[in-house]
């Protein structure tokens, strides 16, 4: 295959030193991090520095007909009407039909979710803060609240944004030759649905906002995934020049998508500090975050699947809904997910016909962002809830109509019915391995014999392929605010041969301060010790789109192998000179260029090249030891990762309780920069697919007032809810990346909440029991036991 | 999330603590771990003008056997009773309970006279105590007065506590050695306050038994003339004889509509009286 011989491409080998590629190294920010002296937006101190508490919207849907400041807090409270040129937050796609939203930064007019932004409080604390914003009164007229997608659709329902006529920002219809599969003899439907999350990482959003008039420039801190997008974003919503801007995102404890977004409060926070001329501080705390800015993943199915007796697999046909919320939030917009659903539901499965609907429904909750995995998680859910059932039709075992309907190895790389273009790997295998690992055979034999406690156990397996690192040719498509191009990585050989790469992606558990070295190693064969990342500020790195869609790896860890190439070459040719050898006669290896005269270091030939010039020839190459180099895989349409995920479970029928008592993972992101790192981020990932499964919920009242605002409602997995789970780690490069890398940040959430399902079906199916909504709460078990028990009394 | 502004004091005594009490007619919340009140605070459900910290009242750390019963401080800690600092008189059932309270972090902290004065259905010592029969001594300046645990708790989030009182000490009475006690909860993940919490004391001896259904809506239900739920009577054979349509429809008529709800409070009380043990 043409590119294959791209893979493992090594000019500069490092040899046997354990750093390079594919070295279980111990990350090296965990030095810093885990003895508690990292640097979050909430540790920033700056001279004069004030506080802002928010008053924000208790209606989902209201209109505003005054805000009432006591007279002792005028000055100190900014309403909308202060506002005086900022523009509204815009996220257009491109997509025939979006509908637009205008997404004020203090509400004007209406609110259109609780939480909403309505009034800016200042105080030289956030106590005194949160003072001022209780004694703001709103007067509101409420509105009728629009809190299901569903009826949201109806004519007739109320609007969230009443020009447009309906509540749909987007409509999509996908249709490759269904009428092909209409006379499959297995044809099953259902409803499927996943409830509405927040991200929850462990730092929430945060903004410390400075002016500096010296420079004429606006210094915004904030806990940001994509710092350059966020200058972008801010400069269009404060009408300011690029440059005038510096975000900087520090250390940073997690984001998930989360932390992708422009938020209104940044650029509240950036007007503030410019009228007030001192440092103003917004530190999201729990509650705000749980009301009013990350959640994600509502998504219902309606869903069909044609099949033959055999199991293969003849069609899907679906309508697809996802809860958008109030506003297209910036950059990804308020159509990504379910334009992601229509082009990823067939899975990794070969599909010969297939139609999708797609409407993303605006309502009066807060914006749907892209978490982890984005629409993967609950298209995983959905397709692989209805694999078991075709399986259940067929009276087949699940894995095998996987194993009859997935893409074969030797198929690759095999192009699937909506185009996507799947690189390279051996899906069955990774089935097969799950397989075996969890034992099914042994599973099978326990289930026919029953549990002694009562407790029912099942098994339920998934698999996904995930598309990373897309490139611009794909989000081309979707013609949304933010088009990916080359990734560029800038790389310096310091005086003291020590190296610092500075990068426009971000690091906010990935672990990329180590990863990232380690492929500089791999190149020059300088110590990880002596190498530096240097990211999260506009200043100070190159442009980049930044961390989202598990791209960090394959674009900025093959920009740093693409600039630290460039910057060896003209080492070694520096070192040529220095050996007095014909560049072609030398290599670079081990952090030496060595020829037959001898060798020399790359200290030696950085300390030559800055403090020692005069010892250099007339005619040595003048670029100098700093580069700055872009780079784009041999395709831009993604990686594809993929991983077989199998749960074993016990579920109490009487109690709803059910207990993951096994847990395997077999995955494939093809060659590993650290596959420390890469089990850290599946293990990771493992635990929010948990939540999704069977913890995690944002339920709304009829009038849109959201119900879990603390994390005694919103319930995390714990460290006691997370297994074990046993990791298996197949390796098949991408034909097409650097090293033959591939994306795997978001994989090991995406999995879960399908093989956990399925493996409580598996229990429960012989009491007539059938899930089909995450999570998978006691309540919903009990209420399906008890409805199935009534179901069959009436039949007897 | 910060609280609104308070006034904050630590007295020295309990007298001290109590004229505090009666000097804000109404106004003041005692503090002692703050595992409840500190969020309530933060999330400013409660605004109260003075915060009375008692968590330095020495006089309400006391533990000691007196005659027949355990009387314990209000403010021994859960920790305090899981690592045995404390006397005990129920045969391991205090103990067993309060290690499975919430978080370590929060058993360091919480205190028992806090967690009854909160009267969260959902505490394990409301549902628990009431089972094992204990009382409390409320005292305010003018005196004391004593009353069961059933009697206490009189809605969620609502207890008999006056203006001006504090919950002093709880009395445990020494579980019999022909009694069988068992505990069961539901949480959905550990450490989270319980859905369902089953407690019985159940002496086939004496005939007699103690059932508490805890952490529904309301007040735990109390049953203490229990026959019923064991087909009539109470002996050596009330596992097999217990009869879980009874205590559903006790739930029914606590108000309790859902019948999934019921049903998992139902499964939980069983649980309790199948586990139950000398």
């Amino acid at each position: 295959m043409e590119g294959a011989e791209l893979r493992n491409e090594r000019e500069f080998p490092s040899g046997k030193s354990g750093q390079g590629v594919g070295a279980r190294l111990p990350r090296k920010e965990d030095d810093r991090l885990m003895r508690g002296r990292g640097q979050y937006v909430a540790d920033i101190r700056l001279a004069g520095l004030q506080d802002v508490a928010f008053v924000r919207s208790p209606m989902a849907h209201a209109r505003i007909r005054g805000i009432h400041v006591p007279e002792r807090h005028r000055g100190s409270v900014f309403t909308a009407a202060d506002l005086v040129g900022i523009k509204p937050i815009r996220a257009v796609s491109g997509l025939p039909g979006f509908k637009i939203s205008e997404q004020p930064v203090l509400a004007t007019g209406k609110v259109r979710q609780v939480g909403e932004l309505v009034a800016m409080c200042l105080a030289p604390t956030r106590a005194e803060a949160e003072d001022i914003a209780a004694s703001v009164t709103l007067d509101l007229e409420e509105l009728p609240a629009i809190t299901d997608m569903l009826k949201a659709r109806e004519p007739g329902s109320a609007l969230v944004h009443e020009h447009w006529g309906d509540n749909v920002f987007l409509e999509t219809n996908y249709e490759v030759d269904i009428s092909a599969a209409l006379d499959a003899p297995i044809k099953v439907t259902r409803e499927i649905s996943t409830a509405r999350q927040c991200m929850s990482p462990l730092e929430g959003r945060g903004v410390v906002a400075t002016f500096d008039r010296r420079l004429d420039q606006l210094t915004l801190h904030s806990a940001a995934q994509m710092p350059h997008i966020t200058r972008s974003g801010l400069a269009e919503c404060l009408d300011m020049d690029e440059g005038q801007i510096r975000v900087i995102s520090p250390d940073v404890g997690g984001g998930f998508g989360h932390k992708g977004i422009l938020l209104p409060e940044e650029v509240c926070l950036s007007w503030l500090t410019m009228q007030r001329g001192h440092p103003v501080r917004w530190i999201e705390d729990r509650r705000e975050h749980l009301i009013a800015s990350s959640n994600c993943r509502e998504h219902h199915y309606k869903i069909t699947l044609y099949a033959d007796r055999d199991g293969t697999l003849r069609g899907i046909d679906c309508e697809a809904t996802v809860d958008s919320g109030a506003y297209s939030s910036y950059p990804f917009s308020a159509c990504l997910e379910a334009a992601q659903v229509a082009s990823i539901l067939p899975g990794p499965y070969k599909m010969p016909a297939y139609r999708c609907r797609t409407f993303s429904v605006a309502t009066n909750k807060c914006p749907i962002l892209p978490y982890r995995g984005v629409a993967r998680t609950g298209v995983c859910f959905a397709l692989e809830l209805m694999l078991d059932l075709v399986a259940t039709e067929a009276g087949l075992e699940p894995g095998e109509v996987r194993l009859r309907n997935l893409v074969q190895p030797e198929q690759m790389p095999f192009d699937n019915i909506t185009r996507k273009h799947f690189d390279s790997g051996d899906y069955p295998q990774a089935m097969r391995r799950a397989l075996a690992a969890i034992n099914i055979d042994a599973i099978r034999a326990r289930q026919s014999l029953g549990e002694t406690d009562g407790r029912r156990i099942g098994v339920g397996i998934s698999i996904y392929c995930e598309q990373a690192a897309h490139g611009t040719s794909v989000y081309a498509g979707w013609g949304i605010p933010m088009v990916p191009g080359h990734e560029q990585a800038s790389a310096r050989l310091t005086p003291d041969g020590g190296l610092e790469l500075r990068v426009g992606v971000h690091s906010h558990g990935q672990g990329m301060e180590t990863t990232l070295a380690q492929v500089a190693h791999e190149m020059l064969g300088i110590d990880v010790a002596k190498i530096r990342i240097i990211l999260g500020d506009t200043a100070m790195t190159p442009y980049s789109t930044g961390t989202w869609g598990s791209r960090s790896m394959v674009m900025a860890g093959g920009a740093v192998a693409t600039a630290c190439r460039e910057l060896g070459e003209r080492a070694l040719r520096i070192g040529a000179k220095l050996l007095q050898h014909d560049p072609a006669a030398v290599v670079l290896q081990n952090g030496e260029v060595c020829g037959v005269n001898g060798s020399v270091s790359l200290k030696t030939i950085a300390h030559t090249w800055y403090r020692r010039p005069q010892d250099l020839p007339a005619d040595v190459d003048p670029g100098g030891l700093e580069v700055t180099q872009g780079y784009k895989p041999v395709r831009d349409s993604g990686t594809f990762s993929y991983a077989a995920h199998a749960a074993l479970v016990a579920v109490d029928p009487d109690l709803g309780e059910v207990e993951i008592l096994d847990y395997v993972i077999v995955e494939d992101g093809g060659v590993l920069v650290n596959p420390l790192v890469v089990d850290g981020q599946i293990y990771g990932g493992l635990a929010q697919g948990i939540g999704t499964a069977l913890y995690e919920e944002m339920p709304f009242d009829a009038s849109g007032q959201p119900l879990a605002t603390t994390l005694a409602d919103y319930l995390l997995p714990g460290p006691t809810e997370v297994p074990a789970a046993r990791l298996d780690h197949m390796e098949t490069p991408s034909p097409y990346t650097q090293f033959g890398v591939k994306g795997i940040g978001e994989g090991g959430a995406i999995a879960p909440p399908a093989a956990i399902a399925n493996a409580v079906n598996d229990a429960l199916r012989p009491l007539g029991v059938e899930l089909m909504q995450s999570p998978i709460t006691p309540h919903r078990v009990v209420t399906a036991v008890l409805a199935a028990r009534a179901a069959e009394r009436s039949a007897a | 999330m910060k609280p609104a502004p308070f006034s904050y004091e630590r007295p020295r005594d309990l007298s001290a603590a109590l004229s505090m009490l009666a000097a804000s007619s109404g106004s003041a919340k005692i503090i002692a771990g703050g595992q409840s009140l500190g969020p309530m605070l933060n999330l400013r459900l409660v605004q109260p003008e003075l915060i009375v910290d008692i968590s330095g009242l020495s006089e309400l750390k006391r533990a000691e056997v007196s005659g027949n019963e355990l009387v314990l401080g209000a403010l021994v800690t859960h920790a305090d009773i899981e690592d045995g600092r404390t006397a005990d008189v129920t045969r391991g059932a205090m103990r067993a309970v309060a290690a499975n309270i919430a978080y370590r972090a929060v058993r360091n902290r919480g205190t028992i006279g806090g967690s009854l004065s909160h009267a969260d259905p959902a505490a394990d010592w409301v549902s628990a105590f009431a089972a094992l029969g204990a009382r409390l001594t409320l005292r305010n300046l003018a005196g004391a007065r004593m009353m069961a645990i059933e009697a206490f708790v009189v809605g969620a989030l609502e207890s008999a506590l006056h203006a001006g009182e504090i919950v002093e000490s709880v009395h445990v009475p020494a579980r019999t050695v022909s009694s069988h006690w068992g505990y069961a909860k539901s949480c959905r993940k550990t450490g989270e306050f319980a859905h369902a919490i089953g407690a019985v004391l159940v002496d086939p001896a004496a005939a007699s038994a103690r059932i508490v259904i805890g952490a529904i809506d309301t007040t735990p239900i109390v049953v203490t003339e229990a026959a019923e739920l064991f087909g009539g009577r109470i002996a050596a054979d009330y596992k097999q004889r217990f009869d879980t349509r009874v205590a559903d429809a006790l739930l029914a008529k606590a108000g309790i509509d859902d019948a999934a709800q019921r049903h998992i409070h139902v499964s939980v009380l069983k649980r309790a009286v199948l586990e139950a043990a000398a």
